[in-house]
């Protein structure tokens, strides 16, 4: 036995020895370290998450871009020009020449016409950015299709704001996907789903090398790219979940850029020059609602409120510090007609005038529902300390991200606290779930935000549809603002933050783009030195 | 979940009480193999059921449509009753279909195939460094009974369980990894080395040396030290401290003082005589410890990002993907049933009585 010993611990140390000295990355070579564990498929028809998200911007093209610099415009992309018909309803797409896929196949209108079509049939989870332009399983071969090699057309059921279209053809699920290779994998006519789910189809800057799902991520640069081919040689992004070890790595030069870190970790990285902390905001919002189906909750009275009961600088300044900003509109910024105002501020002594006219001298006993994780907990614990300034108490009911989110659904919470993040580039996006609510049944086939804290509102629900049709871009961006304005003063929802994310790069990293959503993310200009 | 997986499965094999024939015996013995297994099966079926999260949101996400949330619905099955579920589910199993997981759209079977080589590597260096560690030092502190010796291990034992191992793990990495750079960072490769071996085997150290690539070998061996080392530090605390209890039960028995009168050397004495006697107990205490270390450490396994089995089932169980945990529990429950089975048969080869 100790002879073993011996051998053993020998074995070791020349184990250590033997390890050559833990070096820089390849210079060729980006490391990340990212959670990516909510990546569930690769198919850009049912890509719905933002780790998902990213991983479509580099692998794939789409035919229309987000202007970075002016999020209101739009960029061309595979398609460099487009009209948009005398009626309204005619999309006409001219798709860029020499375009060609990682397979070598050339890209054309015909994989841009089966890509949205294969979208629309294959109706995965983003499949309804598409649908909800009157596209179904059986009319889409029709309503979308390739009038020439370079020509798509594409024609939808009534005339919509063309703002509207063309934003959420800037999202993953509009990707173009190499119509041939995925006919050579197609199995029982899942227009190669399957495949897809675990492979690349794409024309990007990358391409995809492997993927071990929770474990690691990595991509090839496409020297043929047609804007060009990336400086790096290949991007690997390992899936490491607990933040303390990410900024390890970071400091030991073992990643070039760490995605998760939390904000005291940010504090302890500011005055150092081996890194850089690079602030990018995200459509993702933070909020608490009111459920109306509580008759306290009910009162106007105490919706106004609660808005003076929220302490949205002392949270700014501490837990949210870094990795949030104050925003109290359901549009974020970088969203058009996204509006800025912050009017309500902490103050107890007029929350507690509005709920004596509410009728509730005393305050009353609430429950929320608190996602059991930093930081929920901590956003949770700091209201219900500044709310029971004005009486109101606040019984947390801690419980599992996927619990919360089951209960919310099926309307049985009082106060929720939670996290929108938007599902495209378009404001439509937001004010579908905050500001409107078709059918408030219980059984209501829309679960919008508006629905499931029983908020019944005809009136804004057609505004919120006249929005989408209006073919004015200017009037447009009006009723977006007067929907917002509605629902920061006079809505179950008091919107606290917008989230900034917060990647911190070693200084030798340069080019990383770090856009308004994550498939505006982009590796290609990437380089280090 | 570790504890429900530890009262399952260390319940032993039934074994038939009137000696029977050795044809009855082993059908006897699969029998309740194939019990455990669905008593194992059951309980875990329910529990995913029982908890108030909805699978089928896990699977298509919270902005799926209801057109898309309904059809998500019924091609998991749950619009069948409870039981037609789960029979369902039995057959597929029986036919080795553990199904897809949802969160990495792969078969349950070949994500498990990945992350079990994983966790096998690190608990199996674990137990080596508890075992190697944790037997002399019980020895030592017994035959100091009292004794500074005796307090050190004590003190050393009494650290190994209270500390947590996440916080462990972390200042291992801080002070080997970030300060001194004695040893790599998180991950079971560096990641220039990482998919240049085939998986033949998955545990990296095993394939490497089949490959002929000593280079990864050498790699995956620094990255395994620090993880194996911290989680044997566990299994060190609690061998040392049984085997220090079992020893000192030994020392007190009369052929001991008989062996010494007769002027045995004390190493023989203590070495060949006690410890061989306490070879039998002590065996189930290692087999325990090893299979709790193969269900695989959650908290090891976040802080150095090893992508094994407790990572897999912890996060599959937070998102109610009920494949996943199924089969990962089947494995666990293997895992037991198979190291209860040869910790009896080392029994039978090491304790003569039993030799019959």
């Amino acid at each position: 036995m100790n002879k073993f010993t011996r051998s053993l611990i020998g074995a070791a140390f020349v184990a250590l020895a033997a390890t050559p000295a833990f070096a820089e990355t390849p210079k060729d070579s980006l490391v990340m370290a990212w959670q990516f564990d909510d990546i569930i498929s690769l198919d850009p028809a049912e890509i719905f998450e933002v780790s998902g998200a990213e991983y479509g911007a580099q692998v794939y093209d789409r035919l229309i871009g987000i202007d970075l610099k002016d999020t209101s415009k739009i960029v061309p992309a595979v398609a460099e020009s487009w009209t948009v018909s005398e009626d309204g309803k005619t999309y006409t797409f001219k798709i860029r020449d020499g375009v060609k896929f990682h397979s070598g196949n050339p890209l054309t209108a015909e994989d841009a016409a089966f890509s949205l079509q294969r979208a629309v049939k294959l109706n995965k989870s983003p499949a309804f950015i598409l649908t909800q332009f009157g596209f179904t399983k059986d009319n889409v071969d029709q309503k979308i299709k390739a009038a020439d090699a370079r020509t798509l057309v594409m024609e939808t059921d009534q005339a919509y704001a063309p703002t509207f279209v063309l934003n959420c053809l800037t999202a993953d699920v509009a990707s173009v996907v190499d119509a041939k290779l995925l006919k050579q994998n197609e199995k029982d006519g899942d227009f190669g789903y399957s495949w897809l789910k675990t492979n690349s189809a794409g024309s990007g800057a990358f391409k995809l090398r492997q993927w071990k799902a929770n474990e690691s991520l990595t991509l090839d640069a496409n020297p043929a790219y047609w804007q060009g081919a990336p400086e790096m040689k290949r991007v690997i992004l390992r899936h490491i979940a607990e933040p303390a070890t990410q900024r390890l790595l970071l400091e030991k030069g073992d990643v070039d850029v760490a995605r998760n870190l939390k904000p005291e970790q940010l504090d302890a990285l500011r005055s150092s020059k081996d890194v850089r902390i690079v602030e990018a905001p995200k459509g993702t919002l933070w909020y608490i609602s009111l459920n109306q189906k509580n008759p306290i909750l009910a009162k106007p009275e105490v919706r106004q409120a609660f808005r003076y009961l929220v302490d949205y600088d002392a949270m700014g300044r501490t837990i949210m510090n870094g990795i949030a900003t104050i925003h109290q509109s359901f549009l974020p910024k970088g969203f058009l007609g996204s509006l800025d105002d912050k009017p309500f501020k902490y103050d107890p002594a007029k929350a507690r005038e509005l709920l004596t006219a509410a009728g509730y001298p005393d305050g009353f006993t609430v429950t929320m529902d608190v996602r059991n994780v930093t930081p929920w907990t901590d956003l949770a614990q700091t209201i219900q300390a500044s709310a029971a300034a004005a009486g109101v108490k606040i019984e947390l009911l801690p419980m599992d991200g996927k619990q919360a989110l089951t209960k919310y659904r099926s309307r049985n919470q009082d106060i929720y606290i939670g996290q929108w993040g938007a599902d495209y580039q378009d404001p439509h996006t937001n004010a579908e779930t905050f500001a409107s609510n078709p059918d408030n049944a219980d059984n209501g086939p829309s679960k919008t935000l508006a629905w499931r804290n029983s908020w019944d509102i005809p009136e804004l629900t057609q505004k919120t549809k006249a929005a989408v049709v209006e073919r004015d871009a200017d009037k447009r961006v009006e009723i977006y603002h007067e929907l917002q304005k509605v629902v920061m003063t006079d809505s179950p929802f008091v919107v606290m933050f917008q989230q900034v994310e917060v990647p911190v790069e070693r200084a030798s990293v340069k080019g990383l783009i770090w856009g308004p959503s994550f498939d505006n993310n982009l590796y290609r200009l990437a380089s280090k030195k | 979940m570790t504890d429900i997986l530890k009262s399952g499965g260390t319940t032993p094999a039934a074994r038939p009480r009137r000696p029977a024939g050795p044809l009855k015996r082993i059908a006897g013995f699969l029998l309740s193999i194939a019990l455990t297994f669905l008593g194992l099966l059951l309980v875990t079926f329910l529990i995913g059921r029982v908890v108030p999260i909805d699978p089928v949101l896990a699977a298509v996400g919270d902005r799926a449509n209801a057109e898309t949330y309904e059809r998500m619905r019924i091609e998991m099955g749950l619009n069948l009753p409870l039981w037609q579920q789960f029979i369902r589910y039995v057959g597929d199993v029986l036919q080795g279909d553990f199904g897809t997981s949802v969160l990495t759209s792969q078969p349950v079977l070949d994500d498990v195939r990945r992350a079990f080589p994983a966790t096998l590597e690190l608990a199996t260096a674990a137990i080596i460094i508890g075992v190697a560690v944790g037997v002399p030092a019980g020895v030592f502190a017994a035959v100091h009974r009292g004794r500074w010796p005796d307090h050190l291990v004590r003190v050393l034992g009494l650290v190994g369980y209270s500390v947590p191992v996440f916080w462990l793990g972390l200042v291992g990495l801080l002070l080997f990894y970030a300060k001194l750079d004695w040893a790599p960072g998180p991950g079971r490769l560096d990641v220039f080395y990482d998919g240049l071996v085939d998986p033949v085997t998955g545990v990296i150290t095993v394939d490497a040396l089949l490959a002929g690539e000593t280079e990864i070998f050498w790699n995956a061996l620094s990255h395994l030290i620090l993880p194996a080392s911290i989680l044997g530090y566990f299994s060190i605390a609690y061998i040392s401290r049984m085997t220090r209890s079992f020893m000192l039960d030994q020392l007190r028995q009369e052929y001991i003082t008989t062996a010494r009168v007769k002027g045995m050397s004390e190493t023989r004495v203590i070495w060949r005589h006690a410890l061989g006697n306490i070879a039998v107990p002590l065996i189930t205490v290692v087999a325990l410890s090893y299979a709790n270390l193969l269900e695989g450490s959650v908290l090891t396994e976040t802080v150095f990002a090893w992508p094994g089995l407790g990572l897999y089932i912890t996060n599959s169980l937070l998102n109610a993907d009920m494949n996943a945990v199924l089969g990962g529990t089947l494995v666990v429950g293997a895992v037991f049933i198979g190291l209860n089975m040869l910790s009896d048969l080392l029994y039978r080869l090491l304790d003569p009585r039993a030799k019959k």
